[in-house]
């Protein structure tokens, strides 16, 4: 079980009260995990990522075990503390001003 | 009894004004999508319990939501906004070809008869359709491919398709505008367009009578005459009596012809609407009064209307698409300001009154009249 944690803007777009618990087949990575919550919440696509190019938009950052790994490959592993849903996924909204 | 609906896109959600045909006590609703802007929100003349509204920001992109009861309740549909085949590029800032990309929706047009069709403007420019209520979205790549489109350049808000306008005469006919290409027609439902530019004259650019290049803020037609179009561009307010194929300036004694809006009253359609704003690179209105200049004549000789709005140390914006009106016997005229104001006229400008005074800036105002 994968813990995913939503800014609070995407938990409303989403209608999700705290943490999503998504189940993962195979090998949990940023595509996977981003595959399956996509999957369940279809209204979250091109929120995260672009629809076409799968690239992260630019003011989303992915955090996990005090680390920042926005900037791994789709395909890299998670931490083991995320696969096995000790540590929460952290999609966040970049500060930013407005 | 009929009522109102009063639909007002603002940088932090939309809110929904309602009120009865008296338009003196307002409900209002909201923040619906708190935190997003919501750049348009407009209601099917189909069924007036469809409404849509282009959700955006700059984390998370572009979101569509639909509701099917007045505004009640809403539900995210389609955001996939693909242009057709290799999009090409547009000129940018610096004079360099930059891909077409795809940034937001400015304005969600729905059909004449269809609740379900609706036509959406986006940046970087383009005109998209959806035939199943928002579901999925296809590109009407004939305006971006007619020709001129590698030339376009955005104005300073964003190379944005912000105006359409079905002609409800004449089918097939689409009006569109954009910042800062111009203004295009077709006749064949999107299919293949054409540039309507002519008698435009733009100072700022290299050919100041040029095809395309204007920076056209706002198109307004009267239903009864779709032929006769007003224009507000950048600086100049334009008519055109034939579709577009030539238009005139009517700025006549306005005290300056800079601004956004412009509108027709729902009933008159010789009376029309404008907020003067000082200049393009002051945007507030001149002296820090706040009027709305009403033309009885189809253009050149202009009224100012002060009544209800502020006439001291009033430096708001009214932008593009933040003016309609309603079709009550006595039309109403609304519009809303970057302050956050929302103005009310329920006697076709006269005098005004504020609905709200304190909302996010307003991007938006559509209203609906209803049975």
């Amino acid at each position: 079980m994968i813990r995913v944690i939503l800014p609070a803007h995407l938990r409303r777009l989403a209608r999700i009260d705290g943490e999503v618990r998504l189940e993962i087949a195979g090998a949990v990575t940023q595509r996977s995990v981003l595959d399956a919550l996509e999957a369940t919440y279809p209204m979250l696509r091109g929120t995260i990522r672009d629809q076409e190019t799968r690239k992260r938009r630019a003011f989303i950052r992915f955090f996990a075990c005090e680390e920042d790994l926005s900037h791994e490959q789709p395909d890299a592993l998670l931490p083991d503390e995320v696969a096995a849903g000790k540590e929460p996924y952290l999609i966040v909204g970049a500060m930013a001003g407005g | 009894m009929t009522g109102v609906r009063v639909l007002v896109g603002t940088r932090k959600g939309a809110f929904v004004l309602t009120s009865d045909g008296n338009r003196r006590k307002w409900d209002v609703s909201g923040p619906h999508f708190g935190g997003w802007e919501i750049y348009h929100l407009k209601g099917s003349a189909a069924d007036s319990n469809r409404l849509y509204a282009s959700q955006t920001s700059g984390w998370s992109g572009q979101v569509i939501q639909r509701s099917d009861d007045g505004g009640v309740t809403w539900e995210p549909v389609g955001n996939k906004f693909s242009y057709e085949g290799t999009p090409g590029t547009h000129q940018w800032y610096d004079g360099t070809p930059h891909p077409w990309e795809f940034e937001r929706v400015w304005h969600l047009e729905p059909s004449l008869d269809d609740p379900d069709t609706v036509y959406a403007g986006v940046e970087d420019a383009g005109l998209f359709k959806s035939t199943d209520g928002g579901h999925s979205w296809q590109e009407l790549p004939g305006l971006r491919g007619h020709g001129t489109g590698s030339s376009w350049q955005p104005g300073a808000g964003g190379m944005c398709l912000h105006t359409i306008i079905l002609d409800p005469a004449t089918p097939g006919r689409i009006f569109t505008a954009i910042s800062a290409a111009g203004a295009f027609r077709s006749d064949d439902a999107g299919q293949t367009w054409r540039p309507i530019n002519r008698g435009l004259h733009s100072e700022g650019i290299p050919d100041e009578d040029a095809e395309v290049g204007h920076c056209v803020h706002r198109i307004a037609m009267h239903p009864s005459r779709p032929s006769v179009l007003f224009m507000q561009k950048h600086w100049d307010v334009m008519r055109s009596d034939d579709a577009g194929d030539s238009w005139r300036e009517i700025s006549g004694n306005l005290p300056t012809d800079f601004g956004f809006p412009i509108d027709v009253h729902a009933h008159e359609p010789d009376t029309i609407y404008v907020v003067p704003i000082t200049s393009d690179s002051l945007h507030y209105p001149p002296d820090g009064k706040l009027r709305v200049y009403r033309s009885r004549t189809g253009g050149d000789d202009w009224e100012p209307l002060a009544k209800g709005l502020p006439q001291e140390n009033c430096y708001v914006n009214v932008y593009r698409d933040a003016m309609a009106v309603d079709s009550l016997d006595a039309c109403g005229v609304y519009f809303g300001t970057t302050g956050g104001q929302v103005y009310a006229s329920a006697d076709a400008g006269d005098t005004w009154t504020p609905i709200v005074r304190d909302l996010p800036a307003v991007l938006s105002v559509e209203v609906q009249t209803l049975p």
